[in-house]
């Protein structure tokens, strides 16, 4: 998030799209309820579903699915063509504004009607209502990113946010809600293919020689761009990736067009997978290595709003369990000692001496000496440290000891200097329904479920409030259908076929079926479509055609 | 905004026990004596509702009020005289607290608050005992059992005190309005509201009634929770599901996680959600798994941490070494620490030697 969920309190208009955010996000959901309920701030609701925020909206726009970027346009083209965008933000902090102006010359609201099928005059409204906010504040998520042109939507909603002067102050911005608890520390660690802990390319020279140096390992650090977890899966069955080793994930069960990955995961030379339970993944492994889940240990999360916080330990991982920190400096011994192993073998074998290879440091007595560590060689971590963090998070970048955190980013310049408008073309989604998969399929979490499950569906009290998947389907299409609440229905994709029982539900829009990823049995994921966003390479898990069939009783 | 600024409030005199005190203006009496360390006592109030005002125990006299007032409901006047502690208030009291507990049952070594309970405070404070009840001669009625507004809660009438935080906090921290008072009289209890207007209120099972309870009428529905108040250690940190990042306390005995707590601060101000506060049992759950797993012929066999761990060094070297390093992919983890992403990539690049290193961001 650029900008503070607290900020939620000061905000006059709230855009939200793509995103379910009273079920996949409550707190933050019931804190928009109460701007909304008791400060009067204006709601902006776009989503092809009747999420449960849209009975607190004062607008909804229900656009067709995947077409963002044409409502997203079209919201840009009647503010231009009202008047209503910011020339002071514009002309001192922007730059590109008269191609960005050009390319939205089509997007009249008549013409982003026939795209999105939002009515002209709403997406008039909604328009003038963000862009006449003294404060506006954007709320996404996987709605908009899990898309083939998911980068080209986010684009969009960060050109609607300049072109309207909302970010860079307090209570506006372009606020990505995350999903998992430290989906945001991952990635500022530098858990990414093309990036070092700090979001520090590994294609700089200069970034890289640093952290050889930090490290003091033996080994040369790669200036490759490596794979992207969707790049994986293929590469392993083309035959360029033969192992794997995989902490705290499940693809077999996540991951779009899912046959695919467990054939990939099926073809693996060498498999490790470390977790808390045996996952579906698990199945697959060769070694399992069992870690700690978060009340075991000690650390820090991320959360949506860059706030860096303490976990702390509470109890003693089962068995022999351990924290998953001791377990890489395990095994970078382990490794380390393998590796001196084979080369004193060499040595004798070639008569020469033996030479040692020193893989870096990994004697760490608690977490807080890694924290320390990855503080000061991650510039927006730089100043933190466990004792700051004690008595509350403090959001980065904090890049000195005495840095009180940073609430909202872009303040006085963008990172890269002026905020760039990007000039974006519509193209749909990848797959669209027809004659024979006549129905989208999106997905997405409900309130009581967490990702593939693993945790929540062994929550007792959880799992009772939602047992089974039930694939929601619109009463209008249910009636078509002879369709009722408790049928069994058979959905099939161009990739697979899953059976599961049926929600009749308003809650999901005509046309389209939504299912969660929550219920091994009903694995959902051996339908979506592993169309991928060309730059993010995230798959389109948000639209892909399906057909309905209602089995039998 | 509507607030006004502390700045622009007038300033007043308030006599509190005959001490003389500077408040603000729109201050109740209960703000100025809990700003001054004066105790009076409460039950119903509560720092994050509104005033409630139906538990009586808070009772003060005022100067030239004929009755004595609620000092959480009342509002400080210039010169106004406050007596918190009269013979004549605290028989007032006791008989409230009698009342109370003509339904509420006084089996405290079977409650799981025992020892952390504000009634139970108040009972010995204004020595309430068994005996006492007797000269009343009242045999308390006890409504028909009914289903709570969630499956995971479970609502025990006789403890109810009917204070009313519960209906006030569905409202004013959930958004949601699920639960209401419903009968009369000695009938009267806590339900799932039927209809509101056009529409039907629907429970989000967040716990916050049951969190805010101060008499455990509201318990955990799957069973009575593990442990007294003196041996349960509570342990603050950051809830393990969504990004929202909502601080919490972890209630442990020995090595069993037996519930979740608020605890105030952080994003979520001491609120939680379903996942937050029931999403525990997962921790302690018979599945988990305790011991490294080698396949060996299509089957796994236990092993130790050496072994495991020397096998996985080997293999990545057996494969480092005939296909080179990028033949090797790695998944980080969104569930771990910034501490393990940060050594685990540590590990793929600086002793591996790629970058073939991800997450599960995009799922």
């Amino acid at each position: 998030m650029t900008n503070s969920v607290a900020e939620i309190e000061e905000t006059d208009v709230i855009l939200i799209t793509g995103s379910n955010t009273s079920e996949a996000h409550p707190i933050i959901g019931r804190m928009i309820k109460r701007a909304v309920d008791r400060r009067r701030a204006k709601l902006i609701v776009v989503d092809p579903r009747k999420v449960p925020m849209v009975s607190f909206a004062n607008i909804w726009l229900r656009p067709r699915p995947g077409t963002d970027v044409a409502w997203i346009n079209g919201l840009c083209h009647v503010i231009l063509e009202e008047g209503l965008w910011d020339r002071d933000f514009v002309t001192q902090r922007t730059e590109g504004f008269e191609a960005f102006r050009e390319s939205l010359k089509a997007f009249t609201p008549e013409y982003v009607e026939q795209l999105s099928g939002i009515p002209a005059e709403d997406l008039r409204r909604a328009a003038r209502l963000y862009a006449g906010a003294s404060k506006a504040m954007v709320f996404y998520a996987m709605g908009i990113t899990q898309h083939a042109h998911g980068t080209d939507n986010v684009k969009a909603l960060a050109n609607l946010v300049m072109l309207c002067g909302q970010v860079g102050r307090e209570g506006t911005g372009l606020n990505p809600l995350r999903g998992q608890n430290n989906v945001q520390g991952a990635c500022d660690m530098g858990a990414l293919p093309n990036v070092l802990p700090g979001y520090q390319p590994v294609t700089d020279e200069e970034v890289l020689a640093r952290f050889q140096a930090e490290w003091a390992t033996g080994v040369r650090l790669s200036n490759k761009v490596g794979m992207a977890v969707t790049d994986m899966f293929p590469a392993v069955l083309a035959g360029g990736l033969r192992a794997m080793y995989i902490v705290g994930e499940n693809p077999a069960l996540s991951d779009a067009n899912v046959s695919h990955v467990r054939e990939a995961l099926e073809a693996l030379d060498f498999l490790v997978v470390q977790d808390i339970f045996f996952t579906e993944t698990a199945a697959y492994a060769d070694v399992v290595l069992p870690g700690a889940c978060f009340a075991e240990k000690d650390g820090t999360f991320t959360n949506t709003e860059r706030r860096v916080q303490r976990v702390r330990k509470a109890i003693d991982p089962p068995g022999r369990a351990r924290a998953d920190w001791e377990i890489f400096c395990r095994l970078a011994k382990a490794f380390s000692q393998e590796i001196n192993k084979r080369s004193a073998v060499a040595a004798v074998a070639n008569g020469s001496a033996p030479r040692g290879r020193d893989l870096g440091y990994w004697d760490y007595g608690d977490p807080s000496e890694i924290f320390d560590e990855l503080a000061a060689v991650t510039p927006i971590y730089e100043g933190l440290s466990y004792k700051r963090l004690d008595r509350a998070g403090i959001q980065w970048p904090c890049p000195s000891r005495h840095h009180p955190g940073t609430p909202f980013l872009h303040k006085d310049r963008f990172a890269r200097g002026r905020g760039k408008f990007h000039a974006l073309t519509y193209q749909g989604p990848a797959e669209l329904p027809d004659a024979e998969y006549p129905f989208y399929l999106s997905t997405g979490r409900i309130r009581y479920h967490y990702h593939t499950g693993t945790m929540t569906r062994r929550c007792r009290g959880l799992d009772r409030l939602a047992p089974t998947e039930r694939i929601q389907m619109h009463p209008e299409d249910a009636d078509r259908l002879g369709i009722h609440t408790g049928d069994r229905v058979r959905v099939v994709s161009r990739r697979g076929q899953v059976e599961a029982e049926v929600l009749v539900s308003d809650n999901t829009a005509p046309g389209m079926v939504f299912a969660t990823f929550h219920f091994a049995e009903v694995p959902v994921n051996v339908l979506t479509s592993d169309a991928l966003d060309a730059v993010s390479k995230i798959p389109e898990f948000k639209v892909c055609a399906v057909r309905v069939e209602k089995l039998a009783a | 905004m509507a607030a006004t600024r502390r700045s622009e409030t007038k300033t007043i005199t308030v006599f509190m026990d005959g001490t003389r005190l500077t408040a603000r203006e729109g201050q109740t009496i209960l703000d100025v004596a809990r700003e001054h360390g004066i105790r009076i006592p409460t039950l119903c109030y509560h720092e994050k509702l509104k005033p409630i005002g139906s538990c009586r125990l808070c009772i003060v006299e005022v100067e030239g009020s004929a009755t004595p007032v609620a000092a959480c409901t009342t509002a400080v006047s210039d010169g106004m005289m406050v007596r918190t502690h009269t013979p004549e208030l605290v028989e007032l009291r006791r008989e409230t607290l009698k009342l109370i507990f003509l339904k509420h049952p006084m089996n405290c070594p079977a409650c799981e608050i025992n020892g952390n309970c504000q009634l139970q405070d108040l009972a010995h404070e204004y020595d309430i005992n068994h005996l006492d009840l007797h000269t009343y001669n009242i045999r308390p009625v006890e409504p028909e059992p009914e289903p709570y507004a969630t499956p995971l809660i479970q609502y025990h009438p006789r403890r109810c005190i009917l204070c009313g935080r519960c209906v006030q906090a569905c409202v004013e921290i959930t958004e949601v309005g699920a639960i209401n008072f419903k009968g009369r009289g000695a009938l009267t209890r806590i339900a799932p509201v039927e209809r509101m207007g056009a529409i039907k209120p629907q429970c989000v099972s967040c716990g916050e009634c049951m969190a805010i309870c101060p008499v455990n009428a509201l318990t955990e529905a799957l069973g009575k929770k593990r442990g007294k108040a003196w041996e349960t250690r509570k342990v603050k940190t950051t809830c393990t599901y969504c990004g929202c990042g909502c601080q919490l306390e972890l209630n442990a005995v020995g090595d069993t996680v037996t519930g979740v707590t608020p605890t105030e601060g952080g994003v979520n101000r001491g609120a939680l959600c379903s996942k937050g506060r029931f999403g525990y049992d997962f921790i302690n759950h018979p599945d988990r798994l305790k011991t490294p797993l080698i396949r060996e012929n299509g089957t796994w066999r236990e092993a130790n941490w050496d072994e495991a761990l020397a096998l996985v060094a080997e293999r990545l070297a057996d494969i480092r070494s005939e296909s080179g390093a990028d033949a090797i992919g790695a998944l980080a983890s969104a569930r771990c620490t910034n501490e393990e992403n940060y050594l685990f990539q540590k590990f793929v690049r600086g002793v591996l030697g790629t970058n073939n290193v991800d997450h599960c961001a995009r799922l």
